[in-house]
């Protein structure tokens, strides 16, 4: 993993936070990813706006990646099983729960809502006791 | 069409963001979440920084009586803390913390070329799909909604 650099890191939350800005001052919407694939998936010619989001989220990576980073992005070791079972728990969770860290984190907390604060302490609490039995009980 | 565009460049900085922010990189998210290991402290800016504009900025958007280009802000309505809420989040976590993706990541992490985002996301749109049909299922009976009155022919 590259070293720990807290500008950058700093420059990517305020970046994600101008974005959901932007996306509720003219769009009136809030900029939750997991709210913005839910919608996108019903294919509604109504709302192209989220496929447009999710394609520039797609160029904003591009971007990063290979034209702005002064070093690639360290690719993880191919894990499927976590992929698959992660990401099933990530989808359904997101959708019972209304929300994930761009919809509740950015969004939520910056709209003051005690919902969201309830749902984003939840998440990383049981995040992070996913991550400690996964590598300090399991392994 | 402008709404489109400004979706476009929305999700323009939004990817920009999570690249910068390294939270397409797996590891250093579950280096983050890792407490008692070597902890990485990353993200800590990364949601700090994010939560620092919205605080400030939202606040002044939401004084508006509608948004810039259309006539009403889609806000959530619900406002109490309830069982989906907590233990919807409680799943997300957990998922969150075996993949070190969240919904974010995982989509502009496809840009990498690596086959774990594609899993992940295909994976994530199984697992809301499944939620879907399993709380609109006929027997299920939500306890916001009150009970059905018999139909008469």
């Amino acid at each position: 993993m590259a070293e720990f650099n807290w500008f950058t890191a700093l420059v990517g939350g305020i970046l994600i936070g101008i974005s959901a800005t932007l996306l509720l001052a003219f769009n009136g919407r809030i900029a939750g990813i997991s709210g913005i694939i839910n919608g996108a998936i019903t294919f509604n010619k109504d709302e192209i706006w989220r496929w447009m989001f999710i394609l520039g989220m797609l160029l904003g990576g591009v971007l990063y990646e290979y034209e702005l980073a002064l070093e690639p992005t360290p690719k993880s070791t191919f894990a499927p099983v976590a992929m698959i079972i992660g990401g099933f728990l990530v989808g359904f969770g997101t959708r019972m729960g209304s929300g994930c860290t761009s919809g509740h984190g950015v969004c939520g907390l910056g709209r003051l809502s005690l919902r969201s604060l309830v749902a984003v302490l939840t998440f990383l609490t049981t995040a992070i006791i996913t991550v400690f039995i996964v590598r300090h009980v399991l392994w | 069409m402008k709404i489109n565009l400004i979706a476009l460049f929305a999700g323009l900085l939004f990817g920009l963001g999570l690249g910068f922010s390294q939270m397409i990189d797996r590891d250093r998210v579950l280096g983050f979440l890792d407490i008692t290991g070597v902890w990485d402290p990353t993200l800590l800016f990364v949601l700090g920084g994010a939560v620092a504009v919205t605080v400030i900025a939202f606040r002044f958007v939401l004084r508006r009586p509608y948004p810039i280009l259309t006539d009403k802000f889609y806000l959530p309505t619900k406002k109490d803390i309830d069982l989906p809420l907590v233990v919807g989040s409680a799943i997300f976590g957990v998922g969150w913390g075996i993949a070190g993706y969240c919904p974010g990541p995982g989509i502009t992490a496809l840009v990498l070329g690596i086959w774990n985002p594609v899993l992940f996301i295909v994976a994530l749109i199984a697992g809301s799909l499944t939620y879907k049909w399993y709380s609109t299922r006929p027997s299920h009976k939500p306890s916001s909604t009150p009970p059905e009155l018999p139909q008469s022919q």
